[in-house]
């Protein structure tokens, strides 16, 4: 057992071995442990909390292949003071982590039915590792798209790895940017238009959705259009997370704590909270 | 080849449309398409006609004088082009811009207009068909407006 699952407060020490920028604001950061050895494991949807010595701590989603052996990953975007000072991380820097936390995506309970996954900016981090699974066991699903919305084409994440996945016969990749140049050849428009472009059976559908709050509601209200129900629908909350293990109350959103007891919710769980001025 | 009123049927636009309607629209109506690159339709002109599209991707541009041109939405199988038929004074707010080999049936606004006019149910059907259009371009604009996808603040 890690130093960090042992004792959930004390943060473990992670060497960087890479730093890739994926936007002008948004950045990978490959790690392994210091100690040696694996990091520890993870489920789709789950999420660390990243520590720069001095500095502070962020709850960063894990954004890798839980079904490989490699680095742990964190995609992050460009937000404060500590993800700007996680930017400047060299290959070779230490920061700390503990984790991994939180509910993850029901990519095993969606075994057999249909997967939707929409996502929108950084959200396509968190739904990464969930693609991967999917991937990993394909013959256990049955359709399964991807409906990604960015600000800008220059936003858009894991270009290349949209691109093996569109050339798939078995994947329905579908991206939209709310406003484009006319170089741009693809989808300009709102997310939520790309859902019914899908083709996918409602009553044997799970939807996963993860982006900003507005637009997962707007997600919603279309999935609730092409009849998928409410407890087939899924989404991954954001707020600010500070003990990841439920004692601090940074993350209390209505009866739940959002480090605790998500970051992923079904839709019904959360339903009376959404679009609330203040939770 | 496939009739008009089989194609008109057949699209989402008009879906459950009483048949004698259907006919009637047909008297308005014309096969036409688009090559790459060429403009439908520009900022201003006369809003004369509008597009129930069958296949291909057309841009929603604006511009601003000297600077770039922005898409603002792109539209294609089963979407419909244009609104400002229905509304005074009957111009274009933005340009229509193949990207691709692009089908349509081309509707006449003014002979629609007249149609209308003389049915009022008819007129009905299309606005109960166009508003859901104009209201989903509204939200689209406003959550782009948003700028959901920026940092907050």
């Amino acid at each position: 057992m890690s130093e960090s699952l042992a004792n959930p407060l004390l943060p473990a020490p992670y060497r960087v071995l890479r730093n890739k920028r994926n936007t002008h604001d948004v950045f990978t950061l490959d790690v392994e442990p210091v100690k040696g050895g694996n990091s520890p494991f993870f489920s789709p949807g789950q999420f660390n909390m990243l520590y720069i010595f001095g500095k502070g701590d962020a709850a960063i989603s894990i954004s890798g292949d839980p079904t490989k052996e490699q680095p742990l990953r964190h995609t992050i975007r460009r937000a404060g003071v500590v993800t700007q000072a996680l930017e400047q991380v060299k290959p070779g820097g230490v920061l700390g982590i503990r984790g991994p936390f939180g509910v993850p995506w029901p990519v095993k309970e969606a075994e057999g039915q249909d997967v939707l996954l929409v996502a929108g900016g950084i959200g396509l981090a968190p739904l990464r590792p969930a693609m991967y699974t999917l991937l990993a066991n394909r013959d256990k699903y049955g359709r399964i798209a991807l409906f990604y919305g960015a600000r800008t084409p220059e936003d858009l994440l894991y270009l290349s790895e949209l691109e093996q996945w569109r050339a798939r016969f078995d994947l329905q990749i579908c991206v939209s940017v709310d406003t484009a140049k006319r170089n741009w050849m693809g989808d300009v428009g709102v997310v939520t238009k790309l859902i019914s472009k899908a083709s996918f059976d409602p009553l044997n559908t799970v939807a996963l959705i993860c982006g900003p709050e507005i637009m997962m509601r707007f997600t919603i209200q279309e999935l609730k259009k092409n009849e998928i129900k409410s407890g087939k629908i899924f989404l991954s909350m954001e707020r600010n997370m500070k003990c990841a293990v439920g004692f601090c109350g940074h993350c209390q959103y209505g009866p739940h704590f959002i480090c605790k007891d998500g970051p992923v919710f079904r839709y019904d769980q959360v339903q009376s909270l959404l679009g609330k001025r203040e939770v | 080849m496939e009739s008009l009123e089989k194609i008109l049927v057949q699209h989402p636009f008009l879906k459950d449309l009483e048949q004698k309607y259907v006919q009637l629209m047909v008297g308005c109506a014309a096969n036409v398409r688009f090559d790459s690159g060429t403009f439908i339709y520009r900022e201003g002109e006369d809003a004369d006609h509008f597009y129930i599209l069958r296949a291909g991707k057309v841009a929603l541009e604006i511009h601003d004088g000297g600077r770039e041109t922005i898409t603002i939405e792109t539209l294609g199988e089963g979407d419909v082009l244009g609104w400002a038929w229905l509304v005074p004074p009957y111009r274009r707010h933005a340009d229509a811009h193949a990207l691709e080999l692009t089908r349509a049936i081309a509707l006449d606004g003014k002979c629609l207009r007249d149609k209308c006019r003389d049915d009022h149910n008819l007129g009905y059907e299309l606005m109960m068909r166009i508003v859901p259009l104009i209201t989903h371009q509204l939200q689209a604009t406003q959550l782009q407006l948003m700028d959901v996808y920026g940092v907050k603040k």
